[in-house]
């Protein structure tokens, strides 16, 4: 919904926010349900208010629960019946400069501030503790936004006593903890409050009259902030960024212009303009956004445009290039076609209105920024939050790289006749074993954002998946590929539940990336194995149709398993015997875990 | 600005903030009168009439404030 993408107008969103939340329920778009706990140190009313709209567009419907008003230590330490049997996915604690106990005074000594640092600082570190202990679930915290007057001026930052300083140092130590900590986030409202304006942000009315910690206009930019981690978190993040190329990367027309003609570089303010926001994305390509071009031009025209010698891109930055004169929302799906991912997971950046619009109205989730003027490119892409980074692991370092050997991949299946013999060609090694640490993190962000080749959907937190990971009641199993192109990382997962001689199936996913190379046949292979090990008799899987699963709607039965059952939605029940199962794979050599000692 | 239009764009915040096209202001109106009308939707509502006049009510005025009619007068004094 358009109202509630950056730039938004937060006095609209203020007036209408019912009306806005009751066209949201009645779009008919599926949502994947959430609980979230707020422990709050001020009132969070409509912090949850507006927290709900944003998520509801992001298509998650959340459940709140609320602290009682400052009550945030107490709930987090000393849990009630209620917020335990609430078992909330993911705890906020909305802690503000307000909630600070003891600020240093002047008369303190340097020893004396840095005893108070801890102790404040002792007090949430025991919160966030004692929170993963019980809900094992990921923590959003607030930092810490800088006082709205400074008792001694200027050197309230720099001096040891003031409480900018101090701040600062107590925002440091939060930032140690969650650099060092698994699922734990920070909402940094220090710099929201900073871009929003500090002084509006601290009008100290609001609190007095109503105990808010920050005006009521700018909570709806708050509750944004707050919903692109939420959303990055429970795996909504988008992947892909089609660019148009005239007026978006470059200024001017390169078809009329000529390559010389085109305005990029280090020449005029307009120019700079342009070089500053390549520069922005070629950033973003180093995060793992995959980067594609979606433009109405010729394509040497594109090409040469790309290769202006002062632009900071270059062609080879792009895995797609559709520079041609069919309609825009084609090449969008055309492109999340040959990328095997969803056409909603497109960001889509392009100067001219006309074709925000189709794209808008004909490509069903993809996200369309305004792109007005070129000073406002990067603000625009960067405060919507598309690419929020949460989990940043080794693959999304890597994601173009494996893109680019897809395409050669590509290129190469062109050349043989028999699609086994490809198969056999690409040289494919996988290692397919039991869970080790280093991957639980790729892992459940797998189980996260995988949603076409996916039997159950079934979600998990990084803390559940550890839970997973400990527990003796389970067969899991980790696939990576590797073929001659390219490392692939890990694609494809599995877990099991052990029922005394059967086996339930509650996971079974791949990456879409590797789709077609015979690597879930190496998987049913392994699995059968583990589990004739294990004395396992049955293996009996499970498909619960989603919007987006029906690719897997047969994977059973390709597999050689028995339909059971199967009710009124279209959830299926399989089976097969252990016992003369044969293996399947013929083209991937198998491996396992390295030992360790 | 005279009253009845004052009256006019009040009855519209108040129609969208309660998402209720049936209210119908006027200066004896209360919070009593309208359903949602809490401490929480108050600090919404005189948000959102702020924003609609231009005008910001000061501390001592919100608390005081009885009942519609008061919160007209106020804005005729101040609204440009």
């Amino acid at each position: 919904m358009k109202e509630l993408e950056f730039p938004f107008d937060s006095e609209f969103i203020i007036k209408k926010r019912k009306s806005l939340k009751r066209k949201l329920l009645a779009d008919g778009n599926s949502r994947i349900k959430k609980k979230i706990a707020v422990f709050g140190g001020s009132t969070t009313n409509d912090i949850v208010v507006y927290l709900d709209l944003f998520l509801l567009n992001y298509g998650i419907e959340a459940e709140f629960y609320q602290s009682e008003y400052a009550q945030y230590w107490q709930d987090a330490m000393f849990p009630s019946e209620e917020l335990l049997s609430f078992a909330p996915d993911i705890v906020l604690i909305h802690t503000t400069n307000r909630n600070i106990n003891t600020y240093p005074t002047t008369a303190d000594s340097r020893e004396q501030v840095s005893e108070l640092l801890e102790t404040e600082y002792a007090r949430f570190e025991q919160m966030w503790q004692k929170i993963a202990e019980t809900y094992h679930c990921p923590i959003i915290q607030n930092n810490f936004e800088m006082p709205f007057y400074r008792l001694m001026g200027n050197k309230d930052c720099s001096d040891y006593r003031g409480r900018s300083n101090f701040i600062t140092r107590l925002n440091e130590k939060f930032y140690e903890y969650a650099d060092k900590t698994e699922g734990f986030y920070i909402n940094d409202i220090n710099f929201i409050s900073a871009s929003y304006g500090l002084q509006k942000w601290s009008d100290p009315s609001y609190w007095n009259m109503y105990k808010y910690a920050m005006c009521i206009d700018a909570i709806p930019e708050f509750s944004f902030n707050l919903a692109n981690i939420i959303k990055s978190v429970f795996g909504k993040n988008k992947k892909v960024l089609a660019l148009d190329l005239d007026n978006t990367l470059w200024g001017g027309v390169v078809g009329d212009d000529g390559v010389d003609g085109i305005q990029i570089g280090q020449e005029t303010g307009v120019s700079q303009s342009y070089y500053e926001f390549q520069s922005y994305v070629k950033s973003l390509k180093s995060l793992g956004v995959i980067l594609t071009v979606c433009s109405k031009n010729d394509h040497e025209n594109a090409i040469a445009g790309l290769n202006h010698p002062e632009g900071a891109l270059r062609p080879d930055d792009f895995i797609i290039i559709k520079a041609n004169w069919e309609n825009k929302d084609r090449n969008i799906i055309g492109t999340a076609n040959e990328l095997n991912v969803l056409p909603d997971s497109v960001v889509f950046a392009d100067d001219n209105p006309a074709e925000r619009e189709i794209v808008r109205a004909q490509v069903a989730g993809a996200a369309v920024p305004e792109m007005d003027s070129v000073e406002n490119y990067i603000i625009n892409l960067d405060r919507n939050g598309y690419f929020e980074v949460t989990n940043f692991s080794a693959d999304d370092l890597k994601r173009n790289d494996m893109y680019k050997a897809n395409a050669q991949r590509a290129a190469q299946q062109a050349s043989f006749a028999d699609y086994g013999e490809y198969l056999l060609s690409l040289d494919m090694n996988a290692v397919i074993d039991d869970f080790t640490p280093v991957y639980l993190q790729r892992i459940t962000q797998l189980t996260n954002k995988s949603n076409q080749f996916n039997v159950t959907t079934k979600r998990y937190t990084l803390s559940e998946m550890e839970e997973v990971f400990k527990s003796e009641d389970y067969i899991r199993l980790y696939g990576k590929l590797t073929d001659k192109f390219g490392d692939n990382g890990v694609v494809s997962v599995v877990i099991g539940h052990k029922n005394k001689e059967v086996l339930d199936i509650d996971l079974w996913l791949m990456s879409c990336r590797v789709l077609k190379r015979d690597m879930e046949l190496a998987m049913l292979d392994r699995l059968v194995e583990r589990s004739h090990e294990q004395e396992i008799k049955t293996i009996r899987g499970y498909y619960y149709p989603t919007a987006k699963n029906k690719m897997v709607k047969d994977l059973y039965d390709r597999f050689g398993f028995e339909k059971i059952s199967e009710d009124e939605n279209g959830n299926t029940i399989w089976e097969l015997s252990v016992e003369g199962y044969k293996a399947q794979n013929k083209v991937i050599k198998v491996g396992g875990n390295e030992p360790t000692d | 600005m005279d009253n009845k239009e004052i009256y006019e764009r009040l009855n519209e915040v108040f129609r969208d903030v309660f998402d209720d096209e049936d209210i119908v202001v006027k200066a004896d109106t209360t919070a009593d009168d309208i359903e949602d009308w809490d401490s929480l939707e108050h600090i919404t509502l005189i948000s959102a009439v702020e924003r609609e006049f231009k005008v910001k009510f000061k501390m001592g005025e919100i608390s005081s404030m009885k009942n519609v009619g008061e919160m007209a007068q106020i804005i005729a004094e101040r609204a440009k």
